[in-house]
């Protein structure tokens, strides 16, 4: 083979290597990312049915209940609530009142977590959970300045 | 006293390290010999001041000495001696002393065994680590000073965080930290060979072994946060594409590129400008991570405390670093040249497939790694990418990578006959396709997936074995000529046979965990019992008992095969008296074919618990299987080629 055409072979190969991951990288991309949604979100109908998505808040004190491997829960942002159904073992720093990220399907209104994730330090509250708590707050405060003004 | 004595024997390290970062450059450029000279006595003195302040630090730790910020968030008098030591590294700042600890410690190692080397060379690679070290002093000095003072001090320390509460905090950060910043090394041999031009086949051979040093520390560490994760964070789990795992397997990808691009490079001349590149991205990517983990831009278990500051300091070393050695490169490496030919089938062209598909694998994990920062910081909505994205994607790429490490090594240089190679391979490909469906069919059930994965291992198991039988075929002679042939073969060609033997384990170990383990949460009474591939745990009950600085509550699992006791399992539930915050100890039976594992879940109405009970098939394949890696390293290094070379004058 000349030493064009090889140079030629060479460069195609590598352009179809990387040609072929990006295909499947971006195909992988497509399907795999996974969105975060607010309770608020959820109650107005912004969340997908039948994917795979995120949602944070704080669970809802007296809201946990046990049945054998499942649990149950609300999920809030101070504004809205989602119940959550999980079944399998919580995280050590799963607790009433504190924040709490869970991965999941929506099903019937009910939020099924496959992943229920809590960080390791009692303080640290996911960014997730911390966003949906600081959206809240603010639709509260313009909810409350619209009622203000509308008297 | 003494921690204002560590402080300022930082600021004298600073005053050094920007000495060692200029005069010898100047020197080299100049060709100075009276600057050139002090690049060595400056890299002892530098080892000496920071090891000296790494002492302070160590002696505030063990002296409870809670008057120190970091010492009083990061320790307590009820805290066991080993983690009182392991502490220093337990946050940020200390994690960052520790880095330039181990950055001095290469650095006298270079200054130490690079003899041999011409003196413009070690110059300009001394300096090169010094200015490395100026950036990362100036990063603890300013922002991060870890003997800062607190008023009014306190009687005792919040404690180290219960999670880092293990032997393995002891040494999984050091290895990791020795493998990041060996990437320096490389690095420096590669801005001062742009600098010097003097990129040539020595200048490969002087920097192979440094590199697969920091490989093989990368490696292992790599393996022991793996192992860790799996036993300490209770559920079982090995890798999980997080972040700050990401941010440390980008560099070892590019580490193992390098390790083979340099191969082409010393044997045939060819890739320098390629070898030159890769050994820059390596040590950014190491840099990235210390970025990504450190500034607290991504939410994982490792990222410490955020402070904006940070974050926009390392981002701005970063950006100094990679771009003043990417100018750098772009105008000196039009000098370098190219090398060697080769035709389209040769073992360069393996090797050169090798790179592209690690860089792409690199490319993969930024990607996954970065895009939900970006996505973040556009204002388009938080994601996140989870192990399905990745996993979708390595598949794919894993499967010509370890294709090439089979014909790669029976390949030859210049040229290879594509006919020659597969008759060589035939028996090879053979054992493989019929061990694969074997071990499938001895442990229950063929799928395609396991399959692939199977069909991998065995490959380069048949691979290797059929090279080794080409190298070391008595030709009729018998068994005296198989051992004089072995003993001819050089040790970095047995080493790279046994880190590709680690290769294959390692998939095996992978495929069969993912493939054939067995998970169940399970609510159980006292008494009850529950059976996974045929082994019956019964649950005994549960004791309380009380740690150092913990109480416990200790469950009893009774495992049994067959009637006959396996073993003994005492799951725990740690409360940290401090923090209070809880803690799963997972209780786990290792063994060669697989573990049993079992973790205590919580307490449910009248006694019960809920109890995770895992069977993993080969699960220590995956991190033995990184140690023959490692190992195949450390026998490559050995070589007599490089051992002749230090301590003699050249």
């Amino acid at each position: 083979m000349k030493t064009r055409n090889k140079r030629l072979a060479i460069a195609g190969g590598v352009v179809l290597v990387i040609a072929a991951a990006a295909a499947l990288i971006l195909n992988a991309f497509q399907s795999n990312l996974v969105f975060f949604f607010s309770p608020t979100q959820i109650e107005s109908k912004e969340a997908p049915v039948n994917r795979t998505f995120r949602l944070g808040g704080l669970v809802v004190a007296g809201s946990v209940k046990r049945t054998g491997v499942a649990v149950d829960f609300m999920v809030t942002d101070t504004a809205k609530s989602v119940p959550v159904h999980f079944e399998g073992i919580l995280p050590d720093l799963f607790k009433e009142g504190k924040g709490v990220v869970a991965q999941g399907k929506l099903q019937d209104g009910v939020f099924v977590a496959k992943e229920v994730l809590a960080k390791h330090d009692e303080n640290y509250m996911p960014p997730e959970a911390a966003e949906a708590l600081k959206n809240a707050a603010i639709s509260n405060q313009k909810t409350a300045a619209s009622v203000v003004t509308s008297k | 006293m003494i921690p204002e004595i560590g402080h300022f024997l930082l600021w004298l390290a600073m005053g050094v390290s920007l000495a060692l970062g200029v005069v010898p450059m100047w020197g080299a450029a100049r060709g100075r010999n009276d600057f050139m000279v002090l690049a060595r006595p400056l890299s002892y003195g530098l080892f000496v001041l920071i090891s000296l302040a790494s002492v302070c630090l160590m002696f505030s730790f063990v002296t409870n000495d809670f008057s120190v910020l970091y010492v009083a968030s990061n320790s307590n008098t009820h805290l066991p001696l080993l983690y009182q030591i392991a502490g220093f590294w337990g946050g940020h700042e200390g994690s960052l002393l520790l880095w330039v600890q181990m950055l001095v410690v290469w650095m006298i190692a270079v200054a130490l065994f690079s003899r041999h080397l011409p003196i413009e060379v070690l110059s300009r690679i001394l300096a090169v680590m010094g200015l490395v070290t100026v950036g990362f002093l100036l990063f603890m000095l300013l922002t991060s000073n870890p003997f800062d003072r607190l008023f009014p001090t306190p009687l005792d320390g919040r404690d180290l965080n219960p999670l880092l509460q293990d032997p393995g905090m002891a040494f999984h950060p050091p290895t990791l930290y020795m493998g990041y910043v060996g990437f320096c090394v490389a690095f420096s041999f590669a801005i001062a060979a742009l600098i010097g031009g003097n990129l040539d086949a020595t200048w490969a051979r002087w920097t192979r072994p440094w590199t697969t040093v920091a490989w093989m520390f990368l490696t292992v560490g790599i393996a022991m946060g793996s192992w860790w994760a799996y036993y300490e964070l209770g559920w079982g789990g090995w890798w999980f594409w997080d972040p700050v795992e990401n941010a440390s397997l980008m560099p070892w990808f590019l580490g193992t590129a390098l390790i083979h691009s340099l191969a082409v490079t010393e044997k045939r001349g060819s890739f320098k400008n390629w070898t030159v590149l890769l050994a820059i991205l390596a040590f950014s990517f190491s840099l990235l991570g210390t970025f990504l983990v450190r500034s607290g831009v991504l939410s994982s278990v490792h990222a410490f405390a955020t402070d904006p500051r940070r974050g926009l300091f390392i981002l701005a070393f970063l950006t100094i670093v990679i771009g003043a050695s990417f100018t750098l490169f772009a105008w000196r490496a039009p000098k370098v040249g190219l090398g060697a030919r080769f035709a389209l089938f040769s073992k360069e062209t393996a090797l050169l497939s090798n790179n592209v598909l690690f860089m792409v694998a690199t490319a993969v994990v930024l990607l996954g790694t970065l895009y939900p920062l970006l996505l973040d910081a556009l204002g388009m909505g938080k994601i996140s990418v989870g192990p399905p994205y990745f996993d979708a994607v390595f598949l794919p790429l894993m499967v010509p990578t370890i294709f090439l490490m089979g014909v790669g090594p029976l390949a030859r240089w210049k040229e290879t006959s594509v006919p020659d190679l597969a008759s060589r391979l035939k028996w090879a490909a053979g054992v493989t396709v019929v061990c694969a469906v074997l071990t499938g069919w001895l442990a229950g059930s063929i799928k395609l997936l396991s399959t692939v994965g199977l069909l991998m291992a065995y490959w380069i198991f048949s691979a290797v074995a059929t090279d080794l039988w080409e190298r070391v075929r008595p030709d009729g002679k018998g068994f005296a000529e198989i051992r004089r042939k072995a003993g001819l073969m050089p040790r970095a060609l047995v080493g790279m046979m046994v880190a590709h033997i680690g290769v294959a384990m390692f998939c095996l170990g992978v495929t069969m965990v993912n493939t054939y383990q067995m998970e169940r949460d399970v609510k159980m009474n006292v008494g009850d019992n529950t059976t996974v591939n045929g082994y019956v745990f019964t649950f005994k009950g549960v004791q309380d008992a009380k740690g150092p600085n913990y109480d416990a509550t200790v469950g009893g699992v009774d495992v049994t095969r067959n009637g006959k006791l396996v073993v003994e399992l005492k799951p725990e539930k740690r409360v940290y008296r401090i923090q209070q915050n809880p803690m799963t100890e997972a209780a786990i039976a290792p063994g060669l074919t697989g573990d049993l594992y079992v973790s205590l879940g919580e307490e449910v109405e009248g006694g019960a618990w809920i109890i995770r009970v895992y069977v993993k098939p080969f699960i220590m394949w995956v991190w033995g299987g990184c140690l023959v890696m490692a190992f195949g390293g450390f026998l490559a290094v050995t070589d007599r080629r490089y051992r002749r070379k230090t301590g003699v004058a050249v």
